[in-house]
C-alpha cells in the first residue's frame, strides 16, 4: 500500500492543476475545520514516528511544542538530507513537491505557525525553484497566504538553501544555521520546542514526517496507526543504494522482509552480475553494519523485517537501525576497511569542531583507518581504533559523535578478520 | 577586486530585500547565507573579502559574522575557482559504483589533482561528500545540477560539453 507515492508517476503531478485533479490538497480542506488540537490528536493516535531517523513520535513532539503568550511559534522543514546512502527527501521534493507544501500547511495550522520554513541543503540547487513554483501555485489556489480559505488562518512557508555542511541538519544546528551563523548544535535541553529559532518555540520535522500528515488526516490517524507492525505504523521511505540491480526510492510497507527487499523484482531486484550479499548499512551511514548472515535473519534466527523494531533487535551486538531508511548493499567483493574509511572522512569532514571527542576522534579514526587500509597498520592499531571510538560515544554534545563512531564499532565487531588480514598482507593491502 | 566594483545588480538587490523580508524584523541576519550564494554567483564564483564586506554591510552585520560563516560552509569558496568546478562525490556509496575510478580519469584527463585548477582557468576538480544522490551513483555537482551515472564517456561528453561553451551551469 502506498501512501505517499501512490500518484508519484502521474503526468504533470509536480503542477497544481493534476495533483488537485488527484485529490491533491483534501486535507487542507479537512484539517481548516478543525481545531489545532485535534489535529494533534489525529496525530499522536497515528503513531507516526520521526522520520529523520530518531524516530520520536510526532504527536508527542508537538504537544511538547510551548504557547506563551505573545510568542511567535515556528514549524521548520528539515530537508538537509545529509546522511550518506539517504536520498528519499530530495524525491518527494523533486517529484511531489505540492505533498510537502499541503502537508506543511496542515502542520502549521496545527503548531499555530504563520511563517514556516523549509531548510534544504544547499547542494540541491534547483530544488527550491520546484518548492517556489508549488508555494507559488498553492497561492494563487488560496491555500496559502492571508485568511486561507476564509478561516482567518495567514500562513507564508519560505525555502531557506544551505550550504554545505552535513551538521546542518542536526536540529539546532539547523536552527543556528537558520539564524545566519555557523552550524554549531546546541546543548538539549531547552528542545526547540522550548527555545528554537530565534529563541521560540520551533517543531522541526524531516520532510516525510509531514509529507505524512496528509494521509493521516485524509484517513483518520487510527486507520493510519492500523497500517504496519507494532510501533511501526505506516510506510516508510526507503533509498536503497550500493551494490544493487534496482537502486532507488521505494514505499515500503513495514511487514516486508529485508531479504525479499533485496532480492524480489518488485523491489531491489537483487545484486548484479549474481554476486553475494557481504554486508549491509540499512539506516544512513551512521547505523551499524550487519553482515548478510544478521541482515536477513536476526540472531536468534527468526525473518529480519524492515521496520525499527526488528532492524533493531539484537541492539547493537547483533543488530542496527531503520535510522533514516538510507539502505547501503556491499557485495562479496567490497572492503569493508575502506568503505569505513570513507565514512570515517566524512565524519571528520563534517565534525563541528565545538567538542575535542569528536573533533579529535574523528581524525584519529580516519587516519588509523587510512594505515590499515594501505597495508601501514599493525595489530595494535586494530585494538586503538577500538579505545578512540568508544571515547567518542557519549562525550559530545550532539550525536554526530556517536554517528561516527558506531560504524567503526560495528565494522570491527563484525568484520573484526578484515582488519587483520589487512594488516598481514600489507603488500595485497596497499593495491 | 577593487571595492568599488563591488555592487549588487539593481535585480539582485531587489532579491536581497525580498530575501530579507522572510524573516522577522530586525533578524535580517537570517538573511546571510542566501545572500552569499546570491554574492557567490555575482562575483566570479568566490567570496573576495571586499564582497564579504559589502554583504556585512547590505546586512548591517560585523565583517566577522560574515567571514565565520563564509568559511564553515563547503559550499562558499574563499579563492578563486575555474568556470567549471566538477564536485565528484567519494563517499562510501559513490565508492562502492566505482568513484574513485571516475576521479582517477579526471585527474588523468585535466592534468590537476583534486583540489586544483587547470591552467586555463576553465576546471577545477573538488572531491565532495555524499551529496544525496546515491543510488544513481557515481555522481557530481556541476554548477546547480547534478550528473548522474557517471562513465568515462560520459566524463568525456561533460568536457568536451565545457570545452564548447555549451554546459548549462544555472
Ligand atoms: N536524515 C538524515 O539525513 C540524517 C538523520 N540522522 C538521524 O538523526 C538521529 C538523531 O537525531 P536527534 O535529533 O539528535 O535525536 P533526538 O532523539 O535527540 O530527537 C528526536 C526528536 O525528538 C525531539 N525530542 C526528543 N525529546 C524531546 C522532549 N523531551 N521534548 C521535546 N522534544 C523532544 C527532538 O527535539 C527531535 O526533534 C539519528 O538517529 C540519525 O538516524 C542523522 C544524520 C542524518
Ligand atoms: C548529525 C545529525 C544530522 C542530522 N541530519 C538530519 C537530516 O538531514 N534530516 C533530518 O530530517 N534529520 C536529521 N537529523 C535529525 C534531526 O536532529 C531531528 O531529529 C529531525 O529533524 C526531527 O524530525 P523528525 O522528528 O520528523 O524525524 C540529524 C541529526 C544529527 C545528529
Ligand atoms: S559531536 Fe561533533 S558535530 Fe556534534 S557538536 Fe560536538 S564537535 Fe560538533
Ligand atoms: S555517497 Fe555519493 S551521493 Fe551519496
Amino acid at each position: 500500500m502506498k501512501l505517499l507515492l501512490e500518484n508519484a508517476h502521474i503526468e504533470g503531478i509536480r503542477y497544481y492543476d493534476a495533483y488537485r485533479k488527484h485529490g491533491g490538497y483534501r486535507s487542507v480542506e479537512k484539517a481548516l475545520k478543525m481545531t489545532p488540537d485535534e489535529i494533534v490528536d489525529e496525530v499522536k493516535k497515528s503513531g507516526l514516528r520521526g522520520r529523520g531517523g530518531a524516530g520520536f513520535p510526532t504527536g508527542l513532539k508537538w504537544s511538547f511544542l510551548a504557547k506563551p503568550e505573545g510568542v511567535p511559534r515556528h514549524l521548520v522543514c528539515n530537508a538537509d538530507e545529509s546522511e550518506p546512502g539517504t536520498f528519499k527527501d530530495r524525491y518527494l521534493m523533486e517529484f511531489l513537491p505540492h505533498l510537502l507544501i499541503e502537508g506543511l500547511i496542515v502542520s502549521s495550522f496545527a503548531l499555530g505557525s504563520n511563517a514556516t520554513y523549509i531548510y534544504i541543503r544547499g547542494e540541491y540547487a534547483w530544488i527550491p525553484d520546484i518548492l517556489e513554483r508549488a508555494i507559488q501555485e498553492a497561492k494563487n489556489n488560496g491555500f496559502l497566504g492571508k485568511n486561507i480559505l476564509g478561516t482567518g488562518f495567514d500562513l507564508e512557508i519560505y525555502v531557506h538553501r544551505g550550504a554545505g555542511a552535513y551538521i546542518c541538519g542536526e536540529e539546532t544546528a539547523l536552527i543556528e544555521s537558520l539564524e545566519g551563523k555557523r552550524g554549531n548544535p546546541r546543548i538539549k535541553p531547552p528542545f526547540p520546542a522550548v527555545q528554537g529559532v530565534w529563541m521560540r518555540p520551533t517543531v522541526v520535522n524531516n520532510v516525510e514526517t509531514l509529507a505524512a500528515i496528509v494521509p493521516i488526516i485524509n484517513m483518520g490517524g487510527e486507520a493510519y496507526g492500523n497500517i504496519g507492525v507494532g510501533k511501526s505504523t505506516g510506510t516508510k521511505l526507503i533509498s536503497a543504494c550500493g551494490n544493487l540491480n534496482k537502486p532507488g526510492v521505494y514505499e515500503i510497507p513495514f511487514d516486508l522482509s529485508v531479504e525479499d527487499f533485496i532480492y524480489s523484482d518488485e523491489w531491489c531486484g537483487g545484486i548484479p552480475n549474481g554476486k553475494r550479499l557481504k554486508a549491509c548499512i540499512p539506516g544512513g551511514s551512521s547505523v551499524p553494519i550487519v553482515p548478510a548472515n544478521l541482515l536477513t535473519k536476526t540472531a536468534k534466527g527468526e525473518t529480519r523485517y524492515m521496520n525499527y523494531e526488528s532492524l533493531s533487535d539484537g541492539g547493537f551486538q547483533t543488530g542496527t537501525m531503520l535510522g533514516s531508511g538510507g539502505f547501503i548493499v556491499l557485495d562479496e567483493d567490497q572492503c569493508v576497511v575502506k568503505h569505513t574509511m570513507t565514512l570515517a572522512h566524512f565524519y571528520m569532514h563534517e565534525s563541528c569542531g565545538q567538542c575535542s571527542p569528536c573533533r579529535e576522534g574523528t581524525g584519529w579514526m580516519w587516519r588509523i583507518l587510512k594505515n590499515i587500509e594501505y597495508g601501514k597498520g599493525k595489530m595494535e592499531d586494530i585494538d586503538l581504533l577500538w579505545d578512540v571510538q568508544r571515547r567518542i560515544e557519549g562525550n559530545t554534545i550532539c550525536p554526530l559523535g556517536d554517528a561516527a563512531a558506531w560504524p567503526v564499532a560495528a565494522a570491527i565487531r563484525h568484520f573484526r578478520d578484515e582488519f587483520e588480514w589487512h594488516v598481514l598482507n600489507p603488500d595485497e593491502a596497499q593495491v | 577586486m577593487a571595492n568599488t566594483e563591488v555592487q549588487f545588480s539593481e535585480q539582485a538587490l531587489n532579491k536581497v530585500k525580498e530575501i530579507i523580508h522572510r524573516y522577522p524584523e530586525g533578524k535580517q541576519k537570517s538573511a546571510l547565507i542566501p545572500i552569499l550564494h546570491l554574492a557567490q554567483d555575482q562575483f566570479g564564483g568566490w567570496l573576495d573579502v571586499p564582497v564579504m564586506d559589502y554583504v556585512a554591510g547590505l546586512l548591517q552585520i560585523k565583517p566577522i559574522e560574515v567571514y565565520e560563516v563564509a568559511t564553515f560552509y563547503t559550499m562558499f569558496n574563499t579563492k578563486p575557482v575555474g568556470k567549471y568546478v566538477f564536485e565528484v562525490c567519494k563517499t562510501g556509496p559513490c565508492m562502492l559504483n566505482g568513484s574513485d575510478d571516475i576521479i582517477k580519469y579526471i585527474e588523468e584527463k585535466l592534468g590537476i589533482k583534486p583540489g586544483e585548477t587547470t591552467a586555463d582557468g576553465l576546471f577545477t576538480l573538488k572531491p565532495a561528500e555524499c551529496l544525496g544522490a546515491c543510488g544513481y551513483a557515481p555522481m557530481m555537482q556541476l554548477g546547480k545540477f547534478y550528473k548522474e551515472h557517471l562513465t568515462r564517456e560520459k566524463v568525456d561528453q561533460i568536457i568536451e560539453q565545457c570545452r564548447a561553451g555549451k554546459m548549462e551551469l544555472n
